[in-house]
């Protein structure tokens, strides 16, 4: 589903993706893990198609198609879905009449008939039962002032409506507590399925325990150092992130 | 002032002085004899100041030089041009569950006015034929509120008006349906000079829903100069939509001046979308504990237009509170100006004002020029202003493509938000939603939005 290889990328001359590979297919959890800086989130947003950053080297597939190439709502349209780590205040934005505008978006692209007010409105709400969210929610503008739980839910609900091939949680864990924690892993769990894929980003290990991976990767100064299951994710939290860098700088 | 600038403004305002005389001699015209002296002084005071020039502090960034260049025809009979009941179908809020009056270059027409039934003791018609009547009321309140006035177009509406809407709600009367004044201008001729005047007095405990709209026949530079003086009494609550609509050509001037009672609300909605150069100018004077004023402006620009908001909030009494949100979008080489004082009197402690003004560059042409002004004699208040000018959030346009939105989508839905900030705090239902569509319209037709490539 997802190939990268190589990928090395930068911003304003400074390099901070050194060549990563990483191969993603239909029905896997993976999750990357690294410290700060160490390039998780840029990956994230270059994927996406962020502006702003340089790619000078690899390349990126998905479903075959160059994924560099794509428009970032291309790249929606394709079936890719970036959960923000810091989702964007929309003032005066309708949650719903947007919503509503990005799923027969998607829904053209697919071949799909677009949905009126009332089917939409119907299927959202057994959606909104998936993430715990009160009726008014849709009526709301994006994200405005909700709180920091309430805006990873909301992109785990956007997530169930649009139905993405391949789902980027760019540290949804940060800045929740252990109840939205455990709601939005919960959501993020029923959607999984053997035709869809999920890339975990993340900096702890606490949310794979709610959301157990496949494989772990650790992203270290632009590179992944390491792969392995999802023991590695353990081993990392009790040991952690100093211990690959030791182990790496030991003469083989 | 040195003799040279003092020349200048007599050659300038020369035609309109003549003109003045002109209408001295016709007597009738200048209506009932006890307003005489009013237009007498407001000519002297337009004599005195003259035109402003960009040189004037409160005009720096808006030239009306091209008004000053037309010839001046003010309308001083009503127009021979008659128009259908039909044809006010083509203008905003023609279909608006409300009272009407329907004022065509400045006079009203009475064919057109739609009057049904008022509470008893309430006053919706002309002001000239009120001023014949010499009624107390009128005679407290009109021109009651321009005195020390520094605007030269309101010295000028003062001289010259003929006609205007007269609002007057008695104690505890309460309008259910608003009260709609539909200024149509038929822009004969180049330089058709207009003065429309409302006094409208709200008294104690009555509460005012009213729309204020102006347009045009022909696109041609004519002038619209409008003055507007309210009176809100104690615990009245008055809301009130100003659409100004005008052609493209034509240019659009217009002055309120309200006056606040202790406990009174008071919410002004102007909306500035035509006019090739307009100018809505606002002095409040919060003159009464607890009082509310809000005052909540859009301007949207394209072309050549340029829409100037210039406000004075004088809070003359201590807890009262003020809020001013005004936002802009300009295309093209449209230029929009904000200008908001808010005065704070030594007294007025407890005094809760805030301003903001937002600006929505959708064009590298297009400008903005904004000027808080906070002047506050009081030591326990609390006072806050912010202005931001700028293009659409970077952040915002890449989480909505992000969701599968193309970019002249994003723009498009995030340029909407902005001007529906300001359209949703009308309160009143059917007027909102009209102005909604309105605006939503008037935004499609910005070139730079209309665009659907990147």
């Amino acid at each position: 589903m997802l190939e990268i290889k190589d990928l090395k990328a930068g911003v304003e001359g400074t390099s901070i993706l050194e060549g990563v590979n990483l191969s993603v297919k239909a029905g896997e959890v993976h999750a990357i893990m690294g410290p700060n800086g160490s390039g998780k989130s840029t990956l994230a947003q270059i994927l996406a198609g962020r502006d702003g950053y340089e790619v000078t080297g690899g390349s990126a597939t998905f479903e075959g198609k160059d994924l560099l190439e794509l428009e970032p709502d291309e790249r929606a349209k394709e079936g890719l879905f970036l959960a923000f780590q810091y989702p964007v205040e929309i003032p005066g934005v309708n949650s719903s009449y947007f919503l509503k505008a990005a799923l027969n978006e998607v829904r053209k692209h697919r071949g799909e008939p677009e949905m009126d007010a009332v089917e939409f409105l119907q299927f959202v709400k057994e959606k909104m039962k998936l993430l715990d969210l009160r009726e008014d929610f849709l009526k709301r503008p994006v994200n405005e002032g909700f709180s920091g739980g309430e805006k990873k839910r909301n992109e785990i609900f956007q997530m169930a409506v649009l139905q993405p091939k391949l789902a980027i949680l760019d540290e949804t864990d940060s800045g929740l507590d252990i109840d939205a924690l455990k709601v939005v892993s919960s959501g993020v769990n029923r959607l999984k399925s053997q035709d869809n894929a999920q890339l975990i980003i993340t900096h702890y290990q606490r949310l794979l325990n709610y959301i157990v991976p496949d494989y772990v990767h650790v992203l270290y100064q632009g590179q992944i150092i390491r792969s392995g299951g999802k023991d590695l994710a353990l081993e990392l939290e009790e040991k952690g992130y100093d211990w690959i860098n030791e182990e790496r700088s030991q003469p083989a | 002032m040195s003799e040279i600038t003092q020349e200048q403004v007599t050659q300038q305002s020369d035609p309109y002085l003549s003109r003045f005389e002109a209408l001295e001699k016709e007597g009738e015209r200048g209506g009932p004899s006890w307003v005489f002296p009013i237009r007498k002084a407001g000519i002297s005071r337009f004599a005195e100041l003259g035109f402003p020039t960009i040189k004037h502090e409160d005009w720096r960034f808006t030239n009306i030089r091209p008004i000053t260049e037309l010839p001046f025809l003010p309308v001083l009979e009503p127009s021979r041009e008659t128009i259908s009941e039909a044809a006010l179908n083509r203008f905003a809020f023609a279909g608006l569950e409300a009272h009407r009056l329907v004022f065509v270059d400045g006079f009203l027409a009475p064919d057109l006015c739609q009057i049904e039934s008022l509470p008893e003791g309430a006053i919706v018609g002309s002001l000239a034929e009120q001023l014949k009547k010499e009624s107390k009321e009128v005679k407290d309140h009109f021109a009651g509120q321009i005195n020390g006035e520094e605007n030269a177009f309101t010295a000028l509406n003062t001289a010259f008006f003929q006609d205007g809407a007269f609002i007057y709600l008695p104690k505890g009367t309460v309008m259910e349906k608003p009260i709609h004044l539909l200024f149509i201008s038929t822009g004969s001729e180049r330089g058709m000079t207009t003065h429309p005047r409302n006094l409208i007095i709200a008294e104690p405990h009555s509460e005012l829903k009213l729309v204020e709209s102006y347009a045009g026949l022909n696109d041609i530079p004519y002038l619209t100069n409008a003055v507007t003086e309210s009176v809100i009494a104690d615990e009245a609550h008055v809301e009130h939509c100003k659409l100004q609509n005008e052609p493209g050509e034509a240019f659009h001037m217009a002055s309120l001046y309200s006056h606040q009672g202790r406990s009174s609300r008071f919410h002004f909605h102007p909306i500035a979308m035509g006019a090739h150069i307009s100018r809505n100018t606002i002095r409040t004077t919060l003159d009464g504990e607890g009082l509310e004023c809000v005052l909540n402006g859009l301007y949207l620009t394209y072309g050549k237009q340029l829409a100037d908001n210039y406000m004075t909030v004088d809070h003359a009494k201590p807890h009262g509170e003020s809020h001013e949100y005004f936002n802009g979008v300009m295309d093209e080489k449209s230029h929009g100006v904000f200008h908001g004082r808010i005065l704070v009197r030594p007294h007025s402690q407890k005094t809760d004002a805030k301003q903001t003004n937002k600006n929505i560059l959708l064009s590298g042409n297009a400008v903005v020029n904004a000027k808080p002004q906070l002047e506050i004699y009081a030591d326990d208040v609390k006072c806050t202003h912010g202005a931001t000018c700028g293009q659409l959030s970077d952040d915002a346009i890449f989480y909505l493509r992000a969701r599968g939105l193309n970019y002249p989508t994003a723009r498009r839905m995030l340029t909407h938000a902005f001007a529906g900030e300001i359209v949703e705090r009308i309160r009143m239902d059917t007027v909102r939603e009209e102005l909604d569509r309105l605006v939503w319209d008037r935004l499609e037709q910005m070139p730079r939005l209309a665009q659907t490539a990147e």
